[in-house]
């Protein structure tokens, strides 16, 4: 547990501090890619609702920070490059 | 001190010129009977050149609280007007206003929410707030309205509050009613409430912070238990400001206010404009020799139980008259009232009565038949039912 102590209201003193939280840890399931399969249509990241795909040189890439593991990325994707797979924690 | 002014004026009024009165920033509102008058009068102070505001004239009461967030979470002293289906509309955002610890100020024409749609007199609108974190005063006529919102501001900036404050003035009885009020001068308003500076942070592009965010299952517990026990932590600052007041105005305010209760054997409790009609059937029943008080609450949140142990505790009943009903219990006032005993040794036989709702008068006579049937109760040694309904319409009864 976070040791971060609570302010009056929430009152968070910094700005952008939205991307501090990892939401990741929300997670059951987690998107892999086949790189072969990948043909970088980046269909991915228009949808990926968490914005936590990006473009790599050879594919992409997932940010397993926010990822929430909804697998919309699995679903889009034309070639099945993408699929989910359980998560171990 | 300056001279205090008199004014014959409406309940509405009262409040938008104790508000004025507070020299407030910014004042989002959307207007709706009862409480029209209050946005009205607020933008003619600004035409007049009386008042350096902003008025937003926004599309909907959700918006005008989320405006009232906003401009408040900036560090401007912001306060809006509301009532029935305008409090309804913005239910979410009064729990958003005490949870950020923003304390707006918003004058309520208390009015019954539909169905069937009704504009009159009733405190359904804001009980069923109640849970919403933001403190309740009732006002009994236009003085306290205008009081009570200068009260309400110094007593919800104070930095051991840091929370919401609704103003509660009955709608039509109090809100469209012509009532002689005494206008403090506005040199002592500004010396009893210095401007609002925001100890806990502020909107501001220099410095930038974050409002509002998330609050994962490690925070949230926390965060709501801190914002409750401030809400819990009021009752000392308010009786302290009250006291204030009283030094600096000349007119004393309590969270309860009993009358004739030292040697009564039964207590009415009531709130808002019907305590004037039940004091006035106290002292018609008292020159009959009957042993009967009243206890006028003035604030509804935080309950103010400690009060009602001290003035109610050795009396033999009490008749809870609430101006509102949750269905499938009974008054919020009540259910609450008996809570407060609920570990005592000694506790008042209690009754729940049911009156006034969406604008039915109360009478004198409705007052005493709940003083007979509260005694009748505690005569008998057992209440019959717990929650009765008075001055019903038996003709039209289907």
């Amino acid at each position: 547990m976070s040791k971060v102590k609570i302010t009056i209201g929430g009152v968070n003193k910094k700005a952008g501090s939205s991307k501090e939280y990892k939401t990741g840890s929300w997670r059951t399931m987690k998107p892999e890619v086949d790189i072969e399969k990948c043909i970088q249509c980046l269909q991915c990241l228009d949808y990926c609702p968490d914005g936590a795909i990006t473009k790599t040189e050879d594919a992409i890439e997932f940010d397993l920070d926010y990822c929430k593991g909804c697998g919309i990325c699995e679903r889009e994707c034309p070639v099945d490059a993408i699929v989910m797979i359980e998560e171990e924690k | 001190m300056g001279e205090q002014k008199g004014m014959t004026i409406q309940g509405n009024m009262a409040t938008a010129l104790g508000a004025k009165l507070c020299r407030p920033d910014v004042i989002p509102a959307y207007p709706i009977t009862p409480s029209t008058l209050f946005p009205e009068k607020i933008s003619e102070y600004i035409a007049d050149g009386e008042l350096d505001a902003e008025m937003m004239r926004v599309e909907s009461e959700h918006s005008a609280m989320s405006a009232c967030i906003g401009a408040s979470a900036s560090g401007a002293r912001t306060c809006t007007a509301s009532a029935s289906q305008g409090i309804a509309l913005m239910h979410e955002m009064l729990f958003i206003a005490a949870g950020m610890r923003l304390p707006i100020v918003m004058a309520v024409g208390n009015r019954a929410l539909s169905a069937p749609i009704n504009i009159w007199a009733d405190h359904q609108d804001s009980i069923a707030s109640r849970d919403s974190g933001w403190m309740q005063f009732y006002a009994e006529k236009n003085q306290e309205g205008l009081d009570l919102m200068i009260l309400a501001f110094r007593i919800a900036e104070d930095e051991r509050v840091l929370l919401p404050a609704m103003v509660g003035i009955d709608g039509f009885v109090l809100t469209h009613t012509v009532e002689g009020v005494q206008v403090p001068a506005q040199e002592d308003v500004d010396e009893f409430l210095p401007p609002y500076e925001p100890p806990h942070g502020k909107l501001d592009p220099e410095n930038p912070m974050t409002f509002g965010s998330l609050g994962t299952p490690e925070y949230y517990q926390e965060l709501k238990y801190d914002q409750t026990e401030a809400l819990e932590n009021t009752p000392e600052v308010i009786d302290e400001i009250f006291d204030e007041f009283e030094e600096e105005f000349g007119r004393e305010y309590n969270r309860i206010t009993p009358y004739k209760c030292d040697d009564a054997d039964i207590i009415l409790l009531t709130m808002g404009s019907m305590s004037g009609t039940a004091r006035a059937a106290v002292d018609e029943m008292r020159e009959e020799g009957e042993k009967v008080g009243l206890a006028k609450m003035t604030v509804f949140r935080p309950f103010p139980g400690d009060l009602l142990k001290e003035i109610a505790g050795d009396a033999d009943g009490l008749a809870v008259v609430d101006r509102n009903i949750s269905p499938g219990f009974g008054g919020a006032m009540f259910a609450e009232s008996a809570g407060t005993f609920i570990n005592e040794n000694k506790s008042p036989v209690m009754k729940n009565f049911i009156v006034g709702l969406g604008g039915r008068e109360i009478f004198k006579e409705n007052f005493k038949e709940m003083y007979e049937k509260t005694k009748e109760a505690v005569e008998a040694g057992e209440v019959k039912k717990l929650v009765e309904w008075i001055n019903m319409n038996e003709d039209v009864m289907r």
